[in-house]
């Protein structure tokens, strides 16, 4: 007895932490990594490498996996190269409107490449697309122009969505420069077009790396564009044959098995990419930002100022405001292939989408999955990094591993994984039930939040917690008065950088989805595929609507947050 | 022919005057510097003449020839203007190895390489560089990178040197050996410096002559030792220096501490008015004596009780109350001066006199002239 009471005395708050930390990565990540290779590699117990070698070398997934590496390399060429442009063009030069364009090049983050992608197909498809129609009407032309369903239709259409990343990256370095160091080079002799290249060039070059690898291991395991661009064509990539093979089959055991042995490529691929990304960073991490700021160089485009605006503009209207007016439009047909003229418009499509079982299903679907997820996630992640950040044990390594683990796992692996896990296998059986898109979203977002939490609470100095200790209060306590309140705000940016990408999931779900359980991705995507064109763009309105409305409350929301959080941090400043 | 001459120069930010019609000229081979808190304009005018900074109003030339013209719209851009610059945050290049950031400004000069090789040798050997040639700058401390900085801009020889606080991100101890190492640059290669500091201490140690600025207006120009013994007005003595500023009763040429009946000075100034400030350094106060007193002639020292006494080492530092006021002395540590809560007698051996109202901006450098006396005799 007295034993029992001691050992139960000694499970404090962190072996708490611990436990449950570990247990979540175990069960949500470790599991159904462990068996999606295990399933790859092992044919009714026995290690098999044949059978690997047999279905890499069918060419039907030997194409996928070249055209999904061609698609990858393509895009981040592209994205990275006009990414940088505008980047430098909004930062560095004089062009006018600065700040809208900024704020405009970031706009492709709240449209869901996948929309765009069936926006595209609606305006450039080689025989029915309205826009190849106009031109071949104006030119005389026999054949259409521009066929986007092509391998350069999807790389051009990835790169415009996945361009934000590049920008983001870049733009925020040239911000952050120390100006001083280009007026060094300009008070060296250096022409400012000298300085662009022998000196800015090379120092953003961190960041121009770290945007084009964030893009490759995003295209690598992107499902919407090729998909809709791709299939009809006979074009495949890694993750949409993973998802022709399942479907064609009817989830059979020996789909599943090519899809791990194609998930399995992934995952190396993306763990590569990351490390890639981590020596490149770790190697080119100059401290180059200001202490004492000033106007950066900024150069004079002069004659050219105009011109480079407008092309900013076509570029901004073709990516943005061209595919989401056509989405609307086109869901505000009454038959697909009308021309769009008055007589030929209705609102009932829009009407119906809030009447009809399968989108009011997959709307609310959508809506609680997200919520719930994001804030589960959030949770789980805060406590993970919280052990990872903070505490000090024996095996840490471990947890350290599992927890950057989601990093590299692409969104159909983590749909495979749970499918291998939550199909009855350990006496539970979630398929074709939301909650296996449930869990299957904890395992994709895990990383965002632990990135976020591990941020906001090494920004706390461990001296806060001790000095609450000192005061006399328990562990849970600090944590509950002092961590806690103190992280906060990274919580709930946590929590919205979670929920936004979750409402308008399409890779995972797409794979897991039953009768019932249809996410809005998943109910745009299968509109499109039974030809429903106009309802799945009516949806896509819609949902383009729900996606722009919380994007903006939550911007607003957060802003606030943020000028909440820099008084913290503040205090922690004059703290150290 | 003066090295640099600045005529009537203003610069605006929005509504605010960042300097105000400076007009100044800078000698050949002269260390200059520009002194003043933050926001006083002192950068701004080093921007101006590095040609970052377009001029509102005013001229600015090189050698008699013409760099900045605010009426004539004419600037040379900074690439060509041949300076040497420093700036406060190193601005060494962490993509370049220490070599590479000193040849930076020959290779673009396209200077023959064996030139390039001679030229960054003596960079860095009078830098105390050369072990570090091929190091990046990223590993190196706060003081071996603005040496590098240093070292970029001596190699291409410029006649004019401008150094934007090149040691306020460096500790106390470095940045006293960087001066003289600046110090004994200049006295090699004979450029002309122009040096912008916060730091009175780093003004005073380098300065042939400095320059006093506050919200963008000039105070005084001079050279350090006379700026420091007679400072033009009240901001340039309190910005130079410890002080302590005295409200005093004046009749007929005898000060009066109010609540004293002693006379603190014999020599005030009769066209200041019945009240005026006497200022004081706090060295230049002395105990009187305690034989020496003698309150029938009046004349040996104002009574005071000592509030504070504290030993810094070399000097002690006393708070003492003089009627209602509260005055600063720093004496000798190992000279005799009185206890805490001891009353004493003091002496001002050395006053300079302000007008009682402390005018908040000074228009112009010739107003409050200051009136030196001394009341030792």
């Amino acid at each position: 007895m007295k034993d029992l009471s001691k050992s139960l005395k000694k499970i404090d708050v962190s072996t708490v932490i611990l436990i449950f930390s570990i247990l979540i990565l175990v069960v949500i990540v470790a599991v159904p990594v462990l068996l999606i290779f295990l399933t790859a590699f092992f044919e009714n117990g026995k290690f098999n490498i044949a059978g690997v070698v047999k279905v890499l070398s069918d060419p039907n997934t030997y194409n996928a996996l070249l055209n999904s590496f061609i698609i990858a390399a393509g895009t981040t060429l592209l994205s990275t190269a006009v990414g940088t442009f505008f980047a430098w063009l909004v930062a560095r030069t004089d062009l006018p409107f600065k700040n809208t364009m900024k704020a405009l090049f970031l706009v492709p983050f709240m449209l869901p490449s996948f929309i765009g992608a069936l926006a595209w197909k609606v305006l450039l498809s080689p025989r029915s697309g309205y826009l190849n129609k106009l031109i071949i009407s104006i030119f005389n032309l026999e054949k259409a122009p521009i066929d986007i369903m092509s391998m350069g239709g999807i790389i051009v259409i990835e790169s415009m969505y996945l361009l934000p990343f590049v920008f983001l990256q870049v733009e925020g370095a040239l911000e952050r420069m120390d100006p001083t160091l280009e007026e060094s080079a300009r008070i060296s002799g250096a022409s400012l077009f000298t300085i662009t290249r022998k000196i800015t060039l090379p120092l953003v070059m961190p960041s121009i790396l770290a945007g084009a690898l964030l893009v490759a291991l995003y295209s690598l395991s992107h499902f919407g564009v090729p998909s809709i661009l791709g299939t009809e064509k006979g074009i495949f990539t890694i993750p949409t044959k993973i998802y022709e093979r399942i479907y064609a089959s009817g989830g059979s055991f020996s789909a599943i098995r090519v899809g791990t042995i194609l998930a399995t490529i992934l995952v190396i691929s993306a763990a590569l990419i990351l490390k890639l990304q981590d020596v490149l960073l770790k190697k080119g991490q100059y401290q180059v930002i200001a202490g004492k700021s000033m106007r950066p160089v900024v150069l004079k485009l002069r004659g050219l100022k105009y011109p480079l605006l407008i092309i900013s503009f076509i570029y901004i209207f073709i990516t943005i405001i061209l595919p989401t007016v056509t989405i609307f439009l086109v869901g505000g047909l009454k038959t697909y292939g009308l021309p769009f003229q008055l007589k030929y418009m209705t609102f009932d499509n829009y009407l119906k989408i809030f009447q009809w079982k399968m989108t009011k299903d997959a709307i609310w679907n959508s809506l609680y999955l997200s919520l719930s997820a994001a804030l589960v996630t959030m949770l789980a992640g805060t406590m993970i990094s919280y052990a990872i950040v903070k505490m000090n044990f024996k095996g840490k390594f471990i947890l350290q591993f599992l927890g950057v683990l989601p990093y590299s796992l692409p969104g159909t692996v983590i749909a495979l994984g749970v499918i291998l896990t939550w199909s009855g296998r350990f006496g539970i059986n979630l398929y074709n039930t939301a909650a296996i898109i449930f869990v299957a979203y904890i395992a994709r977002y895990m990383a965002f939040a632990i990135k976020s939490s591990s941020a906001s609470l090494s920004q706390v100095s461990d001296s806060l917690e001790e000095a609450a200790r000192a005061c006399g209060a328990t562990h849970w306590q600090t944590l509950k008065d002092i961590v806690l309140p103190l992280i906060r705000p990274g919580m709930i940016s946590a929590f919205f950088l979670i929920f936004l990408p979750a409402l308008r999931e399409l890779t995972t779900s797409v794979l897991l989805y039953g009768p019932t359980t249809r996410t809005i991705g998943v109910a745009i995507y299968t509109l499109n595929e039974d030809g429903e064109t106009v309802k799945a763009a009516a949806l896509a309105g819609i949902a383009l609507i729900i996606i722009f409305v919380g994007e903006t409350l939550i911007r607003k929301f957060l802003a606030k947050l943020e000028q909440r959080a820099v008084r913290v941090k503040e205090i922690e400043n004059v703290a150290a | 022919m003066s090295q640099l001459e600045l005529r009537e120069v203003t610069k605006r930010f929005g509504e605010v005057i960042a300097v105000n019609r400076l007009s100044l000229q800078v000698e050949k081979g002269e260390c200059f510097t520009f002194l003043g808190p933050s926001g006083c304009g002192k950068t701004t005018t080093l921007r101006m003449i590095a040609g970052f900074e377009d001029l509102d109003e005013g001229e600015l030339l090189v050698e008699d020839s013409l760099y900045s013209s605010s009426y004539r719209k004419f600037y040379v851009p900074p690439e060509k203007r041949e300076f040497g610059m420093v700036f406060q945050a190193f601005a060494v290049w962490p993509h370049l190895t220490v070599k590479e950031n000193v040849a930076f400004p020959l290779r673009i000069k396209r200077r023959p390489s064996n030139e390039i090789e001679n030229r960054v040798k003596m960079a860095l050997t009078s830098t105390n560089l050369m072990k570090f040639k091929d190091s990046y700058p990223g590993r190196l401390s706060g003081g071996e990178q603005q040496r590098i900085a240093l070292a970029r801009a001596i190699a291409i020889n410029p006649k004019v040197m401008l150094l934007d606080e090149p040691l306020s991100n460096l500790d106390a101890k470095l940045r006293e050996e960087m001066r003289f190492e600046i110090k004994a640059l200049q006295n090699r290669f004979g450029f002309t410096v122009i040096y912008v500091t916060h730091d009175q201490a780093e003004a005073m140690a380098l300065s042939d002559r400095m320059l006093v600025m506050n919200y963008g207006v000039v105070q005084q120009v001079g050279k350090p030792l006379d700026i420091y013994n007679k400072p033009a007005n009240r901001f340039v003595f309190s910005f130079i220096g410890l002080s302590n500023f005295i409200p005093v009763m004046i009749k007929e040429g005898d000060a009066f501490i109010e609540g004293t009946s002693q006379i603190a000075s014999h020599n005030a100034p009769r066209e200041l008015g019945p009240r005026a400030i006497m200022a004081c350094r706090p060295s230049d106060i002395t105990f009187v004596p305690i034989s020496e007193i003698d309150d029938e002639k009046g004349s040996l020292g104002v009574q005071a009780l000592v509030i504070r006494r504290t030993y810094l080492g070399d000097i002690v530092d006393l708070k003492v109350k003089v009627g209602s006021v509260d005055l600063r002395i720093q004496k000798n540590a190992r000279s005799p001066c009185p206890r805490e809560g001891e009353s004493c007698r003091i002496r001002f051996n050395k006053v300079i006199w302000y007008p009682e109202e402390y005018p908040k901006e000074s228009k112009n450098m010739t107003e409050n002239q200051p009136k030196t006396s001394s009341s030792a005799s």
